[in-house]
């Protein structure tokens, strides 16, 4: 039993049960899934669906997290990367709704991409080569990546009339939505980076100690300069999702407070703030419990006005329960009790 | 020893000089810039902010964060207009938001230090927890019509040369010189600075650490509410909307004002000249009419890539030259 509770997943896992279950009481139906117009359909699905960009952008950030970091720049760089593609597809409202792109799908969407991990560059090198503390570094991007933003769309918000790009957000492939597949291919292929070669051990050596790492002769700081450069690609990936699912590109709004749910995210998970220890499940897990927690809360006819107040409770549940010091006293407590 | 204090001085000295040189950037450029009441409007406007980013200089002094002042700011305007709602005594619901403030700065701060979490998560879930607390009250804006309230908000002090100043801006004046003096003249100042210089050190050197943490937040926490306070009179309404994302508008001051984010240099006459840059910039482009917002946060984020680039440089001769 020890053995289980130990386990990095449990505490995580089961406070995504305890929801399901508090949601499932409350309402039956929520768990329920049927397939419809040719597609799952259900409140689960739904969840998976709207945690994808959430997921992708928390994967980014764990690995960041890992190496001693910190990136609030990512709401910033989702804007960005909406933007850039929104405007590379550009045209305008048809009434056959056959719009064209003035560009390529693949170049927009590539040069977005570009775009997201020229800022990941960014915050890398002025983490690692200027030596900045990395909350600050990315307060630099965070502060003036939303001004370039609105300057790329001149604060307006850009409407995108080109159905395939509407693909991404609101597709499916299989039944499945494609983000949730874009967003499952990312972990996949991280967990196989991470798991079947050295990257991981060594993300984990710089996050437990930088400099012991970099003397047992890890290239510490290209790491560190490639973790930044995918947390900005994944805020692009997730950028051009939240773009293609509302049809458009809002330099003001599109990830507006992202990275504070991102961090959270990867928190819940149980990686470790402190870096060295991190986990892909775990963070995949506290995305689904930030989207459930949502999801819920409406479905249960909660005014929304609540979700905050007990989003704030739940963060300071899962703090205060990975702080040894608090279960210490947890424990003094008890036994004082028995005694 | 004269010579290294004037070291520790230059960053405070290089934010005075940009201010000096942006005012008088705009003296050449737009007619009518050099008039004493656009500068008296810079304080006016950004009293609110100038009072939170004191509260902030200390935390960020201690090596610390405090992302929930915004929160608590509106979380503040909120609970006024609600109490004035019902008829409360103006004075009173002051006193008791005031208490509030640095009630949940405290609670911040003994999570903080009793179980040694991380500053940055915990005033994160602080500031949903205020956000959240405000969309309780009310997710509408609630007027102000107290009689005092608005007098308060007319109010206008006249200084000389046909200018005046707000109750607001004064408040932020006086709360600048009580926090140099708490900063530099007493033992919680000089304890903030030993901690943001080395927490285990100022733990050997017998200093009351514990105790300065939480302290700090508490600190913070007041300047938020304070700052409400002063937003209230400039508002006249209560709104879970406003001061939405002014702790990076206040962490941005500090730095700008040559406080070191790491902790245990910096000075908050420095923080002053950093909400005042942060003013010049929005009143030079409404100045020029041509430029929009957005160019505001572009330069405050140039602006900042410069002063920590600028610290970065400071930083490594100093550790050359010890």
């Amino acid at each position: 039993m020890t053995r289980v509770t130990q386990h990095a997943l449990f505490w995580p896992a089961t406070t995504l049960a305890l929801l399901l279950v508090v949601s499932a009481i409350f309402n039956p139906a929520f768990l329920s899934i049927a397939w419809r117009d040719g597609h799952l359909y259900g409140n689960l699905v739904d969840i998976l669906n709207r945690a994808a960009p959430l997921m992708v952008v928390s994967l980014g950030m764990t690995l960041v997290i890992a190496v001693r970091g910190l990136d609030i720049s990512v709401g910033a760089v989702v804007a960005i990367a909406a933007a850039v593609a929104a405007l590379m597809i550009g045209g305008s409202f048809s009434a056959s709704g056959n719009a064209a792109s003035e560009h390529p799908l693949w170049m927009a969407l590539g040069t977005a991409l570009a775009a997201a991990a020229a800022c990941g560059l960014w915050n890398g090198l002025l983490v690692v080569k200027a030596g900045m503390q990395p909350i600050v570094a990315t307060l630099i991007l965070m502060v003036a990546g939303r001004g370039i933003a609105q300057l790329l769309t001149g604060g307006q918000i850009i409407t995108v009339y080109y159905p395939p790009f509407f693909t991404l957000g609101n597709g499916y492939l299989l039944g499945v939505p494609v983000a949730l597949w874009i967003a499952v291919a990312l972990w996949g292929v991280l967990h196989l980076a991470l798991a079947r070669t050295a990257l991981g051990l060594f993300i984990r050596a710089i996050g437990g100690n930088p400099e012991a790492a970099r003397v047992a002769g890890i290239r510490a700081a290209s790491i560190t300069l490639c973790v930044y450069t995918f947390c900005g690609l994944a805020a692009g990936v997730a950028g051009l999702i939240i773009s293609s699912n509302v049809k458009s590109a809002d330099a003001n709004n599109a990830g507006q407070l992202l990275e504070l749910d991102a961090i959270l995210a990867v928190t819940l998970g149980g990686t470790a703030l402190t870096g060295g220890r991190f986990t892909l499940a775990g963070t995949v897990i506290g995305a689904l419990i930030i989207q459930t927690l949502t999801s819920m809360i409406y479905s249960l006819g909660v005014p929304p006005e609540v979700n905050l107040v007990v989003k704030a409770a739940l963060v300071f549940a899962v703090m205060l329960l990975q702080s040894a010091e608090f279960r210490g006293l947890v424990l003094r407590v008890a036994r004082s009790a028995r005694a | 020893m004269n010579w290294r204090m004037n070291r520790r001085l230059l960053p405070l000295g290089i934010t005075i000089l940009l201010f000096v040189g942006m005012a008088a950037f705009g003296a050449i450029r737009y007619d009518g810039f050099l008039s004493p009441q656009v500068f008296l409007n810079l304080l006016i406007d950004n009293a609110f902010l100038c009072v939170v980013a004191v509260g902030m200089t200390f935390v960020i002094l201690s090596g610390g964060i405090d992302l929930s002042v915004g929160a608590v700011i509106a979380l503040t305007t909120m609970i006024s207009a609600a109490l004035l709602d019902a008829g409360w005594n103006p004075y009173a619901a002051i006193g008791l938001v005031l208490v509030l403030g640095a009630a949940f700065g405290a609670l911040q701060g003994l999570l903080i230090q009793q179980f040694n979490l991380a500053p940055f998560i915990v005033t994160l879930a602080g500031m949903f927890l205020a956000r959240g607390c405000c969309y309780l009250i009310s997710t509408e804006s609630i007027p102000i019509n107290d009689p005092t309230y608005a007098a308060i908000a007319q109010a206008r002090i006249p200084v000389g040369f046909d200018s005046s100043l707000t109750i607001g801006a004064l408040i932020a004046l006086a709360v600048v010189l009580a926090a140099m003096r708490v900063a530099h003249a007493t033992e919680f100042g000089r304890t903030v600075y030993a901690i943001g210089g080395g927490e285990s050190s100022a733990r050997l050197m017998g200093l009351s650490v514990a105790s300065t943490k939480v302290g700090v937040y508490l600190l913070s926490g007041l300047c938020a509410a304070l700052g409400g306070v002063v937003m209230t009179f400039y508002m006249l309404s209560g709104y879970s909307l406003h001061a939405v994302g002014l702790e990076l508008d206040a962490i941005a001051a500090v730095v700008i004002g040559g406080t070191l984010l790491s902790g245990g240099v910096g000075y908050v006459a420095g923080t002053l000249f950093g909400v005042l840059i942060l003013g010049i910039i929005q009143t030079l482009i409404a100045f020029d009419g041509t430029l929009s917002s957005w160019w505001t946060k572009i330069v405050v984020g140039v602006l900042l890539l410069l002063f920590c680039l600028l610290q970065r440089l400071f930083e490594g001769r100093t550790r050359k030259a010890a």
